[in-house]
Formats: C-alpha cells, sequence, structure tokens
C-alpha cells in the first residue's frame, strides 16, 4: 500500500535573497540525502514515463529516481550515466518546467516531481565520493573525430562517441573549455567548479582537449577533414545582437556576451586581484527577458548595482527565461519595466551613457513565434537615468566556421544548416548542432543536438554512407 | 604554455620577443594579431604579429609596456612560459600589387607595419615607409624596415632624429612632389591613423587602417571590439581589424578605449608597488 503523496515537492534551500544578491556563491544548496530520497519517493515510477519522452537526451528518469528513494545513489548515478555525462550541470540550468517536469504525471494534480533537483542531488552526491562511476568504453574503431567547440553540444557528442569506441578530439577557441557554461552563465547559478568537474570526467573518459585552438584560422574544417573522420561542429553563439538605435555604442554600453564573459570566465568581480575590469554601475539597464538577461540583471546586483532593472517588450507571460530565473531576479530585487522599449541612450561630455529613453509598448495580434506581437504606444517616453546598458537580445551565429569552410549550407541567418532528424550539414563527413544550428537557445537542446548528431555520426563511420 | 624564446629591448619600454608558437607561425599571415594571457588570473591582450617564420617556428611580438599586463609582460624573461597564446585572429591584410604604396607608421606600430610592408614589396609594389617617433629613444625597427622599403623617411616630434614634424608632415611631402599613390597602410595611435585617413582623403588615396580596439575573446562573440565604418557598426575581431581609414569613426574608437582609464591606473599602482616590494627598508629586518 503507497502511502499518500505529498502534493508539494520537497523545497530546496537556499541563501534568502539579501544575502545572495551581493555574492557570487550559488544560490540554492542542494537537497540533503534525506531530502532527496523524501523528494524521489513522491515520483509513480510510471510504466510510460512522459518525463523521459520530455528530455532531450532521454535520461531514464524513473530508473534513476528509484534508486534515489531506495538510497542507493551509486546505482542511481550508473543509470545517470548511461545518457547523460552532464549531470550537475543538467540538474542546475535545463528548464525542466518545459520538459521532463512538464510531462510528470503528478503535474495535473499537484506538483510535479522536483526531477532537476534530483538530478543536480545524484551529481553533487558523485562529487563526495572517492570514485566516480566510469561509463563503458567500447572497443577502439580506429575512426577519428574532430569536435569544434567544448559547450554542451560538443561534450555531448564527445561523450557519446568516445562511449562507442571512436579516438575523440575537442577543439576549443578559448583558453578554459566549456563553451557557454564557462563563460555565459554566471558561478551563482553554474559554479565553475561543477564544470571543471564534468569536462574532467568527460576527459578521463579518453576524450582529447585542445585549448586555444580557434578552427576556421588555425586550421579549417577541410583541414580536419585530411586528419579526422568525421568533424562536429557546435561552435554556439557569435556575435551579439543590438537593436541598431542610436547610442548602443556609447562607453559603459555591453552586450551581454561581453559583460558575462568578463565577470564569468575573467573572473572581472575579482579585480583588481584578477586583471579583467568591469564597470560597476550603479544603475543599471538590462534589456531583454531571457535566461542571459536575468543572469545579467543578478550579476549586476552583485556588482554593487543599487538599481538594476530589467527592460522587455513583451508581458511577464511571454518571457523566455526559466521561471526558477525570473523569481529569483524578482526575489534579490531586480526591477522589471515589462511591455517597455528602449528607443534611445543619450550620453554625457564623455560618451559615457547617462540615461536610456524607452517607449511603452502594448500588445498586439500573434507575431511568427505564436507569442503577441508588441506594438509600441504614441507619445509614452520616458527615461530611465542609468550609468551601465547590457543588451540581452540574442546573438547571431559565430561567423568563423561558415566563413572558412568550403560546401557547407548557411541559412539567411548565418546558421548552418543540418537534417534535424541527423545532424548532417550539407558536407560530407560534417555534422553540426546546438546554436551554430539553431541561433541562440538553451543548453538541453545543444546537448540533445549533440546526442542526435553522435548516433548519426557512428552509423556514418560504421557504414560510411552519407 | 608558450616558450618565450628570445627577449630584447627595441627601445625605452618596448620589448620584442620571439615565441614558440610553431602552428600559429605557420598560419600566421601580414595584418594579422594574437591574443595572450600571461596567468591565470591575466587578461586577455591582443597584439598585432611583428613577424611569423614557418621554418622554425617563431612568432614575434612587439609590445609597449603601457598597461600592467604589458608591464608584467616586460617582466618575464627568454625560458619563461605565457599561459595562453590564441591565433592567429582577424583578417589578413589584403595584399596585392597596386603600384606605388605608402607605409605610415607611429610608435610601436612600425613593428605591425613592418611584415605587411614587407609582402607588398614582395608582391611588386613599390613602397615608401614613412615612420615617426616622439624622440630619438623610442626609435624602432628603422635598418629592419630599410631593408624591406624602397624609400624610408624617418621622423620625430622633437626633431632630435630625421626630419622633425609628424608622419603626415613627411606624407604631404610625398604627395606634393608629385607621386602618384595609389594606396596607403596606416598603423600607429588612433589619431595618426585618424590624421594620416583625412589628409589622404583629400586626395583620393585608398586608405587602410588597423584598428586596435578593446577586445576580450576576440573570436566573434563578446562584440567589446564595435567600431563603426561607414555608420555601421562592424566588429574589428572578425571584419577586421582593417578598415577603410576614410570610413571609420575615430573619436568614437578613441573615446571607447577610454572606457576603463581608471581600472588601468589602478592596476598599473598596484603592479608598481608590487614590484617595489615591502616597504620596511631592509632585507629581512628585525
Amino acid at each position: 500500500m503507497m502511502a499518500k503523496i505529498n502534493p508539494k515537492r520537497t523545497p530546496m534551500k537556499e541563501q534568502a535573497p539579501q544575502v545572495r544578491r551581493r555574492n557570487f556563491d550559488e544560490v540554492p544548496f542542494g537537497y540533503t540525502p534525506e531530502e532527496a530520497k523524501t523528494e524521489a519517493q513522491r515520483c509513480l515510477q510510471c510504466k510510460k514515463p512522459g518525463c523521459v519522452a520530455g528530455c532531450p537526451v532521454q535520461v531514464d528518469i524513473p530508473g534513476f529516481i528509484r534508486h534515489i528513494a531506495e538510497g542507493n545513489f551509486l546505482e542511481a548515478m550508473k543509470v545517470m550515466k548511461r545518457t547523460n555525462v552532464l549531470p550537475a550541470i543538467c540538474g542546475r540550468v535545463c528548464p525542466q518546467e518545459v520538459q521532463c517536469e512538464g510531462a510528470c504525471v503528478l503535474g495535473k494534480k499537484m506538483e510535479p516531481v522536483a526531477i532537476g533537483n534530483l538530478e543536480r542531488f545524484i551529481a553533487d552526491w558523485e562529487a563526495t565520493q572517492p570514485e566516480c562511476v566510469q561509463c563503458e568504453i567500447m572497443p577502439p574503431t580506429g575512426k577519428r573525430v574532430a569536435v569544434i567547440g567544448s559547450g554542451p553540444a560538443g561534450l555531448t557528442l564527445a561523450g557519446d562517441m568516445r562511449k562507442l569506441g571512436h579516438e575523440v578530439t575537442i577543439f576549443e577557441a578559448l583558453h578554459k573549455p566549456g563553451g557557454v557554461l564557462m563563460y555565459g552563465i554566471p558561478e551563482f547559478r553554474l559554479p565553475k567548479a561543477i564544470v571543471e568537474r564534468e569536462v574532467n570526467f568527460v576527459r578521463s573518459m579518453g576524450v582529447k582537449l585542445e585549448l586555444n585552438y580557434v578552427v576556421g584560422k588555425l586550421k579549417t574544417v577541410d583541414e580536419l577533414l585530411n586528419e579526422f573522420d568525421a568533424v562536429f561542429v557546435g561552435t554556439g553563439a557569435g556575435l551579439p545582437l543590438f537593436m541598431n538605435i542610436p547610442g548602443e555604442n556609447y562607453l559603459g554600453v555591453y552586450s551581454a556576451n561581453e559583460y558575462l564573459t568578463r565577470s564569468n570566465l575573467m573572473k572581472a568581480y575579482l579585480f583588481p586581484q584578477y586583471d579583467t575590469p568591469i564597470v560597476r554601475g550603479k544603475n543599471v539597464a538590462v534589456v531583454g527577458g531571457g535566461n542571459v538577461a536575468m543572469d545579467a540583471a543578478r550579476t549586476a546586483l552583485r556588482l554593487g548595482a543599487e538599481r538594476s532593472i530589467l527592460i522587455y517588450r513583451r508581458s511577464r507571460e511571454e518571457m523566455p527565461a526559466r521561471a526558477a530565473e525570473i523569481h529569483h531576479a524578482e526575489e534579490e530585487g531586480v526591477e522589471f519595466q515589462l511591455l517597455t522599449n528602449p528607443v534611445r541612450y543619450l550620453a554625457d561630455e564623455n560618451g559615457w551613457v547617462k540615461e536610456v529613453e524607452c517607449i511603452r509598448m502594448e500588445l498586439g495580434e500573434p507575431d511568427a513565434s505564436g507569442r503577441r506581437r508588441p506594438v509600441p504606444v504614441p507619445g509614452s517616453e520616458f527615461r530611465i537615468p542609468v550609468d551601465t546598458v547590457v543588451i540581452a537580445i540574442g546573438n547571431s551565429p559565430n561567423p568563423l566556421i561558415p566563413q572558412t569552410t568550403t560546401g557547407l549550407e548557411i541559412s539567411k541567418r548565418g546558421t548552418i544548416v543540418v537534417d534535424p532528424e541527423t545532424g548532417r550539414t550539407s558536407k560530407k563527413g560534417v555534422f553540426a548542432g546546438g546554436d551554430i544550428v539553431t541561433g541562440a537557445a538553451t543548453v538541453i537542446l545543444a546537448m540533445g543536438a549533440g546526442r542526435i548528431a553522435a548516433r548519426s555520426m557512428d552509423e556514418y563511420l560504421r557504414t560510411g554512407k552519407w | 604554455m608558450v616558450k618565450i624564446l628570445k627577449k630584447e629591448t627595441l627601445a625605452s619600454r618596448v620589448k620584442r620577443m620571439e615565441l614558440d608558437a610553431p602552428e600559429i607561425a605557420r598560419k600566421a599571415q601580414p595584418g594579422q594579431f594574437v591574443v595572450l594571457r600571461i596567468n591565470e588570473s591575466g587578461e586577455r591582450i591582443p597584439l598585432t604579429i611583428a613577424d611569423a617564420r614557418a621554418g622554425d617556428g617563431v612568432l614575434v611580438i612587439v609590445f609597449q609596456e603601457v598597461g600592467k599586463s604589458t608591464m608584467l609582460l616586460g617582466t618575464l624573461n627568454e625560458g619563461d612560459g605565457i599561459m595562453d597564446l590564441i591565433g592567429p585572429l582577424g583578417k589578413p591584410t589584403e595584399i596585392e600589387k597596386f603600384g606605388t604604396v605608402v607605409c605610415v607608421a607611429g610608435g610601436v606600430g612600425t613593428p605591425e607595419i613592418y611584415p605587411v610592408a614587407r609582402a607588398l614589396r614582395q608582391a611588386g609594389n613599390r613602397v615608401i615607409g614613412i615612420i615617426g617617433f616622439r624622440n630619438r629613444d623610442l626609435i624602432l625597427m628603422e635598418a629592419e624596415m630599410r631593408q624591406v622599403v624602397d624609400e624610408l623617411l624617418v621622423c620625430t616630434d622633437d626633431g632630435s632624429y630625421g626630419t622633425k614634424g609628424l608622419v603626415t608632415d613627411l606624407l604631404q611631402e610625398v604627395i606634393d612632389r608629385g607621386e602618384k599613390i595609389n594606396r596607403c597602410f596606416a598603423v600607429g595611435p588612433v589619431i595618426m591613423m585618424k590624421m594620416v585617413s583625412l589628409l589622404t582623403q583629400k586626395y583620393g588615396i585608398p586608405t587602410i587602417v588597423s584598428l586596435n580596439p578593446i577586445m576580450l575573446d576576440a573570436t566573434g562573440m563578446c562584440g567589446v571590439c564595435r567600431v563603426e565604418v561607414d555608420g555601421e557598426t562592424k566588429f574589428a575581431c572578425v571584419d577586421g581589424p582593417e578598415f577603410d581609414g576614410h570610413k571609420v569613426n575615430f573619436d568614437l574608437l578613441m573615446a571607447r578605449l577610454k572606457t576603463y582609464i581608471q581600472e588601468e591606473r589602478q592596476a598599473v599602482e598596484l603592479f608598481r608597488q608590487s614590484q617595489a616590494g615591502c616597504k620596511c627598508g631592509g632585507k629581512g629586518g628585525a
């Protein structure tokens, strides 16, 4: 006889908003083993689990949760690593509410199982153990695979291909591996030590990693194809988009890519112990409504901002950010200027931004994205005093590979065109996935693309059929 | 780690280093740059490639000690390592047979224009070099430049060596003597590139400048290196670093280069203190 299910999920303890808004430590503390078991016992162990179907990398969710419920954490981790070599990252950054948890049957009448929290728990538990669970590696196939970019897409593909016995080398342009996990997502949301740990796990499987290696400059994809049997392009987001309104090049106006890279990858929040500087604005405006905008607005608070104002042209319902990020930002005191859009920036005599002029918006008919199109309200202009602005409205794909590779079909938006079922590009032996294919999206979608491409790449290497 | 094979001082606060970087040296072309990071807490600094020898895998950089990172770099010696070196980055200089070209450089722009001038000469151009410095102590690479140009003109601001005046004065002289100049290349301080561009614009001489905005990743991701060219935003790291000098908004570039002026001063001050050591005044003290 099953015990009555608690309609509420087990809460995860976290730093109080007033404390955490001024430090870079991770916000949630994670579950204790007891909390994890309690939460895992809420899972109904569905025969046809919706959660697995909702997961882009098809983690055996009921499988690992059952082991947690029984207190058998080692077994839980073994199940996890069969499908996901980056669980500590996924548990923290996946938009679970629209994926696994969104499909949880409990969610129909009560709160769904906190799958993300459990995934995070099991990965963090493993980190406290003397040894980590190793993946089974198939016998060597003699095939060589080059992976360009060590972000979520590249790491996932690298792990999958290595498990299948192929020799894998990752080429990373930056001085640290992890891509957006390292330069984009802040320490308080995804500690860099965790990224390093999961990257090191992939390396421990025998994946080689070449840092400071800019493919397209040092070697082209065409040249790599002379040395490798297949190439995966996972170069991610490229140049930041701007709105092309007056004043965007004033001093103090950042792209989110720059602002976050300074703070995260270069540790500018520790200036002058670290050499890279960052402007510590008092009144910071962040433009955008996605996860990156939330990250920037919350980083601004931690850098000492008195006001961190998020300017978004639609309403809260349309915000693409994870629910948890919006909630955390609000708790920490980020001010939301919704249905508002910047029209120009004004600067002082030295060219430093001092005000942003905005206009109010209202929602009209739905556009191509299905969201209601924001329309300016005439005569509603107003100004907000600022000394720092961060533009977080997305990126265009990184141009280096498209510019330097022959025979690669590129879309009008600059993304690499692939068959979504296989990740195959128009060029034989070349696969692609992640933001370079989709435009700016999420970590888990990039991982899913890496998984799909790996399956197809393995088939190609075995059969030679394109 | 990238090993420093050779180090020499070219002029006051200007140093030249040969780095062991065979892969980059094999690929580097004139006009391209590298990014380096000295140590774990270091920033990523862009430096133009002064020379690259594919044969022995040597990459040459020349830098002026102006900020904390370049000062720290200057304290490193032969045999020491630099943690990270990334490159070659940026688009190479467009090298063609144009006819007569003038290569103008100011200060540490000289080592940057050196490989460009050499390549232009090899491509069959008649190359006139114009290099300018504040004074005779700051002159560098004069002999090397002479090797790769047909004619070299040197000036100093104070007249302590060569012609007294600015590079634009010498350029004006070359124009005035009736040279038909097919293209001009300018590398150096922003104000110098601006003045050169204003001058050549009057005479309709196509002019290429090499811009040096603040950079971070320098691989087409962060967007800090944005410059305005012909009213449009361009990214120097992937669209440049070379642009049509007649279309660049130099004033914006000069303003943006001052973004971190306070932080740079603070870092230099702290570095000087650390180099001066403790202030207790004794060897070991009581």
